[in-house]
């Protein structure tokens, strides 16, 4: 039984504590009506007035006092509303303040996951049975077009791609790398250079890469680091985000690979370490090579984690987007399942073709996500 | 054992060589941005940035007005060579020098021209003046005239970034931190199958929640305003943050906490005054995570604040100056390295913490 500072309910604390509470939650609605009364220009009431006059996003610093606004407004908003919530439930008598403050710790928390992603979740995949504008049931149709549009064909297509060899490249040199790294003296540079894209964004890294497949015209300055190597060795330019589709995809996924490898090299570093000394020592006294104990000692011992990393890794292929985008915005036959996602519900305006790619999205990762759920199931016995 | 020990000596070289190699393929992409980003516009387009390395080329040493009067259909003498005006214009090489005629053919220049040593060094930071700011400038050409150009604007979006990432990143530690300390020291009914939607929707990918919120969003008319980002960002990001503070939360020593509780501390004081303290690494851990996710993040942005407009973020303004201005090539570079300036800052202050909170949980949805 815990003790606390306050004896018994007194009504008058518990009263200020709740004007305290509505005081905050009042304060947040109208803070988050001035926010939103930007997004709706059309709004005239006094409010939206009022904020549009404060807050003026055409100049950098109206748009910094505006973000400062937005900043405090948000966080300290939040702080502010457990803190009051706290302070309400915590002047309850005994038995209901047990029950109440679990709720209040843990309400937000659920509120978010119930209300914005567990149901919209259900509501995608009843959305994927209707019509494009989400109104009349259609069945099955959605998915008899996407499995039968030849667009999507070269999607789904791309995507496997993506997994297959992206996977298989980010988990085999992460490993190749990490394996060496290992080995080394230089281990810590050599990571943070493998590890550095991961703080890259798709999109700088998709500048990145367009200027190295950069095409010039035969004959003119081979600015682009790719073709410049080719025409070195006397080949011919090519424009190789356009050339020879379907496989131009895997200038696509070379980007990929660089920027996902050193995700990969750095779990498998940690689980390398785990591998205990002695039996590398065993093993190389008894005069086996070091690719023999590679492939008998290392790879059984961490299979565990490779097996992990590669789910992870095809979930992250699985929607990819950004990056086809920036690349070569799903034009030359590199459109992927992400990008399609993205054309059917905004370009072609079609919720429930969007909502049907979607669904096949969640479907393929309820393996992954069974798997986990009997993990933790098996950690709680 | 002398001949396992030379065998170590050179396998440790083929594994240092081998790294060598892998790290120069690694880093060299991003070094040929940062490069490029510095160079002027003329200086892209008429060489690969690896030009600022010492290279042989062709280099005036002198030049001198060329003849006037010629006969337009008979080879030219020049310094003892002679050839067409055609090849003269693209450069005629003799004993070492080349012959080039600059200009049109009645007022034109000779360069004379020898192979040397030498490094591109036509540096500039007028690049990112031009892409920061959003206003009308005037860019220098190399002729020397003034052209006016409409700056890129990427500043302004860094502010929308900011304020996109920072709370985006806070709000769900925030809410998370709560919720993982109620998981760990209270019993409350629906515990357990909160927890286990948590850990289902580890996995589940975003786009997947998307549609259905964006008609709310809709209805709520806060499509197009911060506050729409960052349910979004702070809803995605919660499972993860929820996940990784609830395993490093319900790992402080027991006695610790029932200590505090005795002392008279209630469950509001103890998260705040000695959870939230101890556990400083996981949150810095996940912070990272996050904020370089959030940072970089264009799908969410795009979607709930849209692809242009006042407060998009800056992946939103990139992309659109990819589709824009594709081949400025020195617009862009020094566009992407901006967008890339401050994960990249966070990334190598913090390196440990960034590793550690991906070794926690690889997950994401």
């Amino acid at each position: 039984m815990s003790t606390t500072s306050s004896y018994g309910f007194q009504p008058t604390r518990f009263l200020t504590a709740l004007i305290m509470l509505a005081i905050v939650i009042a304060a947040l609605y109208i803070g988050f009506d001035l926010l939103r009364a930007q997004a709706v220009p059309e709004r005239t009431d006094a409010l939206a007035k009022f904020a549009q006059s404060i807050f003026d996003n055409a100049t950098p610093a109206g748009k910094l006092i505006n973000g400062i606004f937005a900043i405090l407004l948000g966080v300290g908003g939040m702080a502010a509303l457990f803190w009051a919530a706290n302070g309400v439930v915590e002047e309850l008598p005994e038995t209901p303040k047990r029950w109440l403050l679990p709720y209040v710790f843990v309400g937000p928390m659920a509120v978010l996951l119930i209300f914005l992603y567990i149901i919209p979740t259900i509501r995608t995949v009843l959305l994927s049975f209707y019509d494009r504008d989400g109104e009349i049931f259609v069945g099955l149709q959605n998915y008899i077009d996407t499995f039968t549009v030849p667009d999507m064909w070269d999607s789904f297509r791309n995507t496997i791609l993506w997994i297959v060899l992206g996977t298989f490249f980010c988990v085999s040199l992460g490993l190749l790398i990490a394996t060496l790294a290992d080995r080394s003296k230089f281990e810590t540079v050599a990571r943070a250079i493998v590890f550095m894209p991961m703080a890259i964004s798709f999109v700088g890294a998709a500048v990145i890469f367009r200027f190295i497949y950069y095409y010039a015209p035969e004959g003119s300055n081979q600015i682009g680091l790719l073709n410049a190597i080719v025409t070195t060795f006397g080949r011919q330019p090519q424009a190789w985000l356009q050339y020879n589709q379907p496989w131009n995809n895997l200038w696509l996924i070379i980007v990929v690979i660089w920027m996902q490898t050193g995700f990969c090299m750095v779990i498998f570093s940690a689980a390398l370490k785990g591998v205990p000394e002695e039996l590398l020592e065993a093993g190389r006294i008894d005069g086996a090579t070091e690719v023999r104990i590679f492939f008998n000692i290392l790879l059984p011992y961490i299979w565990g984690t490779i097996v992990t990393v590669t789910t992870t890794i095809i979930i992250f292929m699985l929607k990819i987007f950004d990056l086809v985008m920036g690349m070569t915005g799903g034009q030359f036959s590199t459109e992927v399942i992400g990008t399609q996602f993205y054309r059917q519900l905004f370009a072609n305006r079609n919720i429930g073709w969007g909502a049907a790619i979607a669904t096949l999205l969640l479907i393929a990762v309820i393996p992954v996500m069974a798997y986990n759920l009997r993990q933790l199931a098996q950690n709680r016995k | 054992m002398k001949s396992y020990s030379r065998n170590k000596r050179t396998s440790s070289l083929i594994v240092n060589i081998s790294l060598a190699l892998i790290c120069f393929l690694w880093i060299l992409p991003t070094i040929g941005l940062l490069v490029s980003s510095f160079r002027t516009s003329r200086a892209i387009a008429e060489s690969g940035w690896w030009y600022i390395l010492p290279h042989q080329a062709w280099v005036k040493i002198s030049e001198m007005p060329a003849p006037t009067g010629t006969d337009p259909d008979k080879p030219i003498t020049i310094e003892g060579v002679t050839a067409t005006f055609e090849q003269f214009r693209a450069g005629v090489e003799s004993n070492g020098k080349r012959l080039k005629w600059e200009g049109n053919r009645r007022l034109g220049t000779v360069f004379v021209e020898e192979q040397r040593w030498t490094m591109d060094t036509r540096f500039t930071i007028d690049n990112y003046r031009a892409v920061i700011l959003g206003d009308q400038f005037q860019e220098k050409q190399e002729d020397g005239t003034l052209r006016q150009i409409q700056g890129n604007d990427i500043g302004p979006s860094m502010i929308n970034t900011a304020v996109v990432a920072i709370p985006s990143t806070i709000l769900p530690i925030l809410i998370a931190a709560f919720a993982a300390y109620a998981f760990s020291w209270m019993n409350f009914i629906g515990r357990k199958i909160l927890f286990v939607a948590v850990v289902a929707l580890l996995v589940v990918p975003l786009q997947v929640a998307m549609v259905p919120i964006l008609r709310d969003f809709a209805r709520l008319e806060i499509n197009g305003s911060y506050l729409a980002v960052w349910l979004a960002h702070v809803t995605f990001g919660l499972p993860l943050a929820t996940y990784l503070l609830y395993n490093y939360i319900s790992q402080l020593p027991r006695e610790t906490m029932e200590a505090a509780y005795i002392d008279g501390a209630s469950h509001f004081t103890t998260f705040t005054r000695l959870v939230l303290p101890l556990s400083v690494p996981a949150l810095a851990s996940f912070a990272i995570f996050q904020f370089i996710w959030v940072w970089n993040d264009f799908l969410v942005s795009l979607i709930f604040l849209g692809p242009s407009g006042n407060l998009r973020v800056m992946t939103a303004r990139l992309t659109d100056m990819i589709g824009s201005r594709g081949q400025d090539w020195h617009y862009l570079t020094a566009g992407a390295f901006i967008t890339m300036l401050v994960p990249l800052i966070v990334f190598f202050s913090m390196q440990r913490y960034f590793i550690r909170g991906l070794l926690a949980g690889s997950v994401k949805g």
